[in-house]
């Protein structure tokens, strides 16, 4: 593990040495940055071409909602079965569950000291304790749809 | 240099300006929207850190599970938002009390770390392209760690128990999905053929 | 990393953790017609744990995150039993309402398991776990009765000030990382004499309130009465006790080796809450109609008490380990007490429904009698002794003048033990009471027996104990 120690306290981009390996390393986000700079110039350019080009007549009948002919009877919201807010949250617990793997993952070959051992059980615990939770939750009929 | 100083006070500024924008936007869904896009510039803030896997994790968690299941409560539940914005004005006074307060206590504490600095301790790990955060993070949290992380599985699990046992409810009389009937349920189960004379009809 | 060390060391929380998720696959497996035998089935773990506790070693494993000392086993010890007769009073409690599910006891388990990580917390972020662990099981058992607009209510507000308790918390850790470089009490204490920071203590202040929060110490004990009124009774009987005794500890913890040397700064304001909650607590609880109410502000001004003993110092630690013995014994049988009265088959909540019991229910009369002297600290009764050690260990460390306002408290608070007493023994009834189900009738019994004449024994064998326990806390 390389330890680069930071002269002062100020925020890390305006150190020197660290700046440079900084620089290095966010080059590689380089693709990203240009991706979305030009995600951005596009997206906008139709945007604004639209609304340049584009003839516009607005009138009442034209920006009142559509709903098979009808005006819209009321809101939108209704109280939806609170089913759907458990599978969202059941899906956000092994969501993090699964965000623990990757690290994992990634280092359990090269772990220090000889840690490999260790970090595999310790991971085949972590899930176990979950595996049996999705045993519960499966039993008790939280997945299934009615 | 400059390019990372820009990119910081760009992103932070789209953070901070977010975060406004979820508060004292007029619709809830938009409100979601604006945190979406501040979880988004602060993933990028953490990429500029060197932080890969959290700038990730931000998205991945924040981004795909908790502003999913926000959008869910604020679209799908009947709350009455004009209603619940009516105190607003009452509490004003307080609220900004309050936040004056907290901001005063975040000056002092940069005026602290500006004059006497952080703590000795303290040294930034950066990654590098050989040994990168997620990488770090595996290093440390499945070694010294270990027990933090079997207690988090705990945690885990009693959000799983909790969430079942406060929502989950078995209604009588609904059909439910058996794929295994359904997958064996053959032609002779379901459908007879009856010879019908005509003119006689069937009984039954 | 020695593992066979720290699996020796945590042996009752592996015990607590292994059993509660096999218990879990059992009972999902069986259904909530199996919720007896689930019961049974955690109560044996808990009693199990208990033992490996009471007979466990002292050390601290992983890297210090997991300290085990006298302290640590004494509360342990504590908090399993207590959850055991909670288990007992909840399997009852949650037949008759007809609301019973087998998540219950296994929630129970784990909220246990999580308050023995706190009293073994060594650094911030096992503070951190710990607590969540507690907290997230109790904020699902506050809101256990989901067709009770008001238990809901309570599992409501409990979560969302726990939340914002625990934010709190969390931003006081995060300040005192990053000032004291580590997150080891150790540690922190090392940092804290050599480089004292301004940001340090924001952070330990920080640290201080979120704690205060978890035990319902005034200025930040408004969710108390709300949530105990809501709440089903077994769990609010949970609630007073053995979560508070977890996170007293804790505070105690984080004060006494991360920030020992800083003494003089702290002891400021913990006296500020310790004194806030007593005179909250004693009046407050004088314009109570509502007997949990009534009990929410009278534990209130309990944990100044026990504030107090931590202002103490180290000679405080005894005194809050006995006075939180002493302490739960007494809220239990108070609350059983609440649990076992009923007329025509709707809880008797009010406390002018107490009017004249002694004419409809000699033996509970007697029973709350006993334990409205202990609490309200007349001798020989247990809540006598509990004050004493507590206000001997103020006046030892020179707080005598804010052991004398205790005491003043403590006469406030009086009045309305007393009225109960008026009440039940001189009023007219106002109906015939229902019988009382067999097991609250014995937990009751066993109560009213501890805090006189049992807590005598108990002391002369415990007391030494607890001093013993106590011996090179902090360091």
């Amino acid at each position: 593990m390389r330890l680069l120690k930071a002269p002062d306290m100020r925020p890390v981009f305006n150190s020197e040495g660290l700046g440079d390996l900084m620089n290095a390393f966010l080059l590689q986000y380089l693709p990203v940055i240009i991706f979305i700079g030009v995600a951005t110039v596009l997206g906008l350019g139709f945007m604004i071409g639209a609304l340049v080009i584009a003839p516009k007549a607005p009138d009442t009948e034209k920006l009142s909602a559509y709903e098979c002919g009808f005006n819209a009877f009321d809101s939108a919201r209704q109280k939806f079965d609170v089913r759907f807010y458990l599978v969202s949250i059941l899906f956000i617990i092994f969501d993090l569950e699964a965000s623990f793997l990757f690290p994992w993952a990634v280092s359990l070959f090269d772990m220090p000291n000889g840690g490999m051992h260790v970090a595999f059980w310790s991971m085949v615990t972590f899930l176990v304790e979950l595996g049996l939770g999705y045993i519960y939750v499966w039993k008790k009929g939280a997945l299934e749809w009615e | 240099m400059t390019v990372i100083a820009i990119a910081f006070y760009l992103l932070a500024l789209v953070t901070l300006a977010s975060g406004l924008m979820v508060i004292t936007a007029k619709n809830p869904v938009h409100s979601v929207l604006y945190l979406i896009l501040a979880f988004f510039s602060s993933a990028g803030l953490f990429i500029l850190l060197g932080a890969e896997f959290l700038a990730m994790l931000l998205v991945v968690v924040y981004v795909g599970a908790v502003a999913v299941l926000f959008l869910f409560v604020v679209m799908m539940l009947d709350v009455d938002f004009v209603k619940l914005r009516q105190g607003f004005a009452n509490y004003l006074p307080i609220g900004l009390v309050v936040g004056l307060v907290l901001m005063g206590e975040l000056v002092a504490i940069s005026i602290a770390v500006a004059t006497k600095g952080a703590a000795a301790g303290n040294q930034p790990l950066v990654a590098t392209a050989a040994e990168p955060n997620i990488k770090m993070i595996g290093h440390a949290l499945y070694s010294t760690y270990i027990y933090l992380f079997e207690a988090a599985g705990f945690v885990l699990l009693v959000a799983m128990v909790g969430a079942i046992v406060l929502t989950l409810r078995t209604r009588p009389n609904v059909k439910r999905q058996d794929i295994f009937s359904q997958v064996t349920r053959r032609r002779k189960d379901a459908v007879e053929i009856v010879p019908v004379k005509t003119g006689e009809g069937i009984s039954e | 990393m020695d593992f066979n060390l720290a699996l020796h060391l945590g042996l009752p929380e592996t015990i607590l953790a292994v059993s509660s998720l096999l218990i879990l696959v059992f009972g999902a497996f069986r259904g909530d017609k199996g919720m007896i035998s689930v019961s049974a089935l955690c109560g044996v773990a808990l009693i199990a744990a208990a033992f490996a506790a009471a007979f466990g070693h002292q050390g601290a494993a992983f890297g210090g995150s997991f300290i085990v000392d006298g302290v640590a086993l004494f509360a342990k010890v504590a908090i399993y039993i207590a959850a055991v007769f909670i288990i007992v009073l909840g399997q009852g409690y949650f037949d008759r309402v007809g609301a019973g599910r087998f998540e219950l006891p296994i929630l129970i388990l784990l909220a246990a398991l999580g308050m023995s990580l706190m009293v073994s917390a060594g650094d911030l972020i096992s503070l951190y776990v710990g607590l969540e662990l507690q907290s997230l099981a109790l904020y699902v058992l506050a809101a256990f009765r989901r067709d009770d607009a008001k238990s809901s209510e309570a599992g409501l507000k409990y979560f969302v000030l726990g939340a914002l308790s625990s934010g709190l918390l969390l931003y006081g850790a995060s300040l005192v990382y990053g000032f004291a470089g580590s997150m080891n009490f150790h540690d922190i204490a090392q940092s804290a004499t050599t480089n004292l920071n301004v940001g340090l203590i924001f952070g330990l202040v920080f640290v201080i309130c979120g704690l205060a929060f978890k035990v319902s110490a005034a200025p930040f004990h408004m969710w108390t009465p709300d949530v105990y009124e809501g709440a089903p009774t077994p769990i609010v009987a949970f609630f007073a006790g053995a979560p508070k005794f977890a996170a007293m500890v804790l505070f105690a913890r984080v004060l006494q080796t991360g920030f020992a040397a800083q003494a003089d700064q702290w002891r400021q304001v913990v006296l500020v809450l310790a004194v806030l909650s007593f005179v909250i607590g004693a009046l407050g609880g004088l314009m109570q109609k509502d007997i949990k109410r009534l009990l929410a502000y009278s534990s209130i001004a309990n944990m100044g008490y026990a504030l107090l003993a931590i202002a103490a110092g180290a000679v405080g630690i005894p005194a809050l380990l006995i006075f939180f013995v002493l302490y739960m014994v007494d809220t239990l049988g108070l609350f059983t007490v609440q649990m076992a009265l009923s007329r025509k088959g709707e809880p008797v909540t009010r406390i002018d429904s107490l009017a004249g019991l002694s004419k409809t229910n000699m033996p509970m009369t007697i029973v709350l009698t006993i334990l409205c002297l202990s609490v309200l600290g007349m001798p020989p009764f247990s809540g006598f002794w509990a004050k004493y050690f507590v206000f001997g260990a103020a006046i030892t460390s020179g707080l005598w003048q804010f052991a004398a306002a205790g005491l003043v408290a403590s006469v406030v608070a009086a009045f309305y033990y007393l009225r109960i007493l008026k009440l039940m023994w001189f009023d007219v009834p106002a109906g015939d009471m229902d019988k009382s189900p067999l097991e609250t009738r014995w937990i009751a019994y066993a109560a009213a027996a501890f805090s006189f004449p049992v807590v005598i024994v108990f002391l002369v064998y415990v007391y030494p104990l607890a001093q013993s326990a106590a011996q090179g806390f902090g360091s």
